[in-house]
């Protein structure tokens, strides 16, 4: 018998020898990534003198310009997914429907910008939407506006830009869903007398909601945390949660508040993380 | 076909056009700026020039950032691929409790807030007493490229015929040998693309090195942020059209060898 089915073959009897092959991931992600978060966390707790505080939460709740930005973080980062969803759902159907050329084109479309960074993309939008960029020259020459629109440092310049890097990782869950997926049960559901309307709501879309849910897990997680996007295209002037982080540890040295705000921001994006895990096991248990 | 139907496969093949121009237009504008002859990112360009490359290459703080980089991402790429390929294996065939929580913890620095992350391993780093910024943003990319590749080998691995090491073994292989010239050729397209798409997230990393750096050991992303605020001229452009055809070529050599819809499994 091979050492990989020896395993299965005595369950809980002695060390199971897979536990082995994880212990390098365990060491180094226990040492590098939950213990600094444990410690980060502990941090957020205390106050100057080291003993158990939940002043700077306190302090973080009571001020308004605090709170502004947690809800334009948040405002922002629901945009952004709505935006992508809306543009990334048709888009897939469209890729998983393409044949031979046409879908490496979308293809390309799709991992090249992926494989290209977030600094060179948000850096190409802040050029896009200056005052005398490609945007305003337009609709400038087509007389649609006659004075330049201040696009840059605005909030609809960084959800287009933020929609713009964050789109492909809509696209390929859905995607990976459609190509599962039957077509044929929507032709079934249409020869039963189903409508459109009908098939859409109660056939494709409960059997692409996976793929939904997990683009927009994705994509809102990283949204509600970018930094080098709106560093870019909105500048100091709009403050986020994690330009909020930046700076207290950067410039302010205001550790404590900085592991606060940390702590608020990585709380947000584990909700996401379990929400959207507990949602995806539901689905799957119901189509089991 | 109904007449609804030809509508939403119109609308969804218009809406997919825009969205390729859409994605395609930020790496259009860099390439163009690049080759621009003024100093400022006019568009269209009024002249064009090689001039921002010669400044790029006459910029020896950009060239040794890239270095740092491509030494960072070479280095925590190769450790994570021997470190997230066994981890991956204990994933898939191991039958010990807490797998599960393996598998999240694994891949969770993937989704959690890259500032959050770069903060805890400063403080933690600072109390360790590990000053040395080389080691530090070492330790993290590791961090960084890890869960890309255990995402990618989880999911090869599920799909992994593991009889067939079975049937090499009857067939007189050693188990050793067997290893190499089964399992490893069967997952060579989930090493290349996962050993790809994590060399370039190391590459391109600033929320988490930005807390590890100093004055000597800057990855070129901040450094690129840090030219950017100091001096916006267009050799950022030709230093980021530079990066463009890094990623061209790759996912060119992507597609030659695992395929693009293979790739993005």
């Amino acid at each position: 018998m091979s050492q990989f089915n020896g395993a299965a073959a005595a369950p809980g009897r002695r060390t199971d020898p897979f536990l082995l092959l994880a212990v390098p991931a365990l060491c180094l992600l226990g040492m590098l990534f939950v213990l600094p978060i444990v410690f980060l966390l502990v941090k957020s707790f205390r106050d100057t003198t080291g003993n158990l505080s939940i002043a700077t939460y306190v302090a973080f709740f009571s001020d308004p310009f605090m709170l502004t930005a947690l809800r334009r973080t948040i405002v922002v980062a629901i945009e952004t997914t709505l935006l992508t969803l809306l543009l990334g759902y048709p888009t897939a159907f469209a890729l998983a429907r393409a044949r031979g050329f046409t879908q490496t084109i979308i293809l390309i479309a799709m991992i090249l910008p992926l494989s290209v960074g977030v600094i060179v993309k948000a850096f190409a939008w802040s050029i896009v939407f200056r005052t005398d960029g490609v945007i305003n020259k337009t609709l400038l020459g087509l007389g649609i506006i006659d004075q330049p629109l201040r696009l840059l440092f605005t909030e609809t310049a960084l959800v287009i830009g933020a929609t713009n890097i964050f789109l492909p990782f809509m696209v390929l869950p859905i995607y990976a869903v459609i190509r599962q997926t039957d077509p044929n049960l929507r032709s079934a559901a249409a020869t039963l007398g189903a409508g459109p309307l009908f098939c859409f709501f109660r056939v494709t879309l409960p059997l692409t909601l996976p793929g939904i849910v997990a683009g927009a897990a994705f994509v809102f997680s990283m949204a509600v945390a970018m930094y080098v996007i709106p560093n870019l295209i909105i500048g100091e002037r709009t403050q986020t949660l994690s330009m909020l982080i930046a700076r207290s540890f950067l410039y302010l040295r205001n550790e404590q508040m900085g592991s606060t705000i940390s702590t608020i921001l990585l709380a947000i994006a584990a909700f996401i993380v379990i929400v959207s895990s507990v949602i995806l096991k539901r689905l799957s248990g119901r189509q089991a | 076909m109904t007449l609804t139907d030809r509508i939403a496969t119109v609308a969804s093949w218009i809406v997919a056009l825009a969205v390729c121009i859409y994605l395609l237009t930020p790496l259009i504008i860099t390439v163009i700026v690049s080759f621009t002859s003024s100093s400022v990112y006019t568009l269209p360009p009024p002249g064009w020039s090689l001039r921002w490359y010669e400044t790029m290459a006459r910029k020896h703080d950009l060239i040794s950032a890239l270095w740092l980089s491509v030494n960072l991402a070479s280095i925590s790429t190769i450790i994570a691929l021997v470190v997230g390929t066994l981890a991956s294996l204990a994933i898939v065939r191991g039958r010990f409790p807490g797998r599960e929580i393996l598998a999240t913890v694994t891949v969770s620095p993937l989704m959690m807030p890259g500032l959050v992350i770069g903060v805890a391993l400063l403080q933690f780093f600072r109390d360790l007493g590990l000053r040395d910024a080389y080691w530090s943003l070492l330790l993290a990319h590791i961090v960084i490229t890890l869960p890309y590749i255990v995402r990618t080998l989880v999911a090869a691995l599920e799909k992994f015929d593991f009889s067939l090491i079975d049937a090499a073994q009857t067939l007189g292989l050693p188990y050793s040998r067997a290893i190499i010239k089964v399992m490893v050729p069967g997952l060579a397209p989930a090493f290349l693309t996962s050993g790809m798409f994590a060399f370039l997230a190391s590459m391109d990393n600033y929320p988490i090195s930005i807390f590890l750096t100093d004055a000597w050991n800057k990855t070129l992303p901040i450094k690129m942020l840090q030219y950017l605020e100091e001096a916006p001229d267009p050799t950022i452009a030709a230093v980021s059209s530079g990066l463009i055809v890094l990623a061209l070529t790759a996912l060119v050599i992507g597609s030659r060898t695992v395929g693009l819809n293979r790739m993005i499994q």
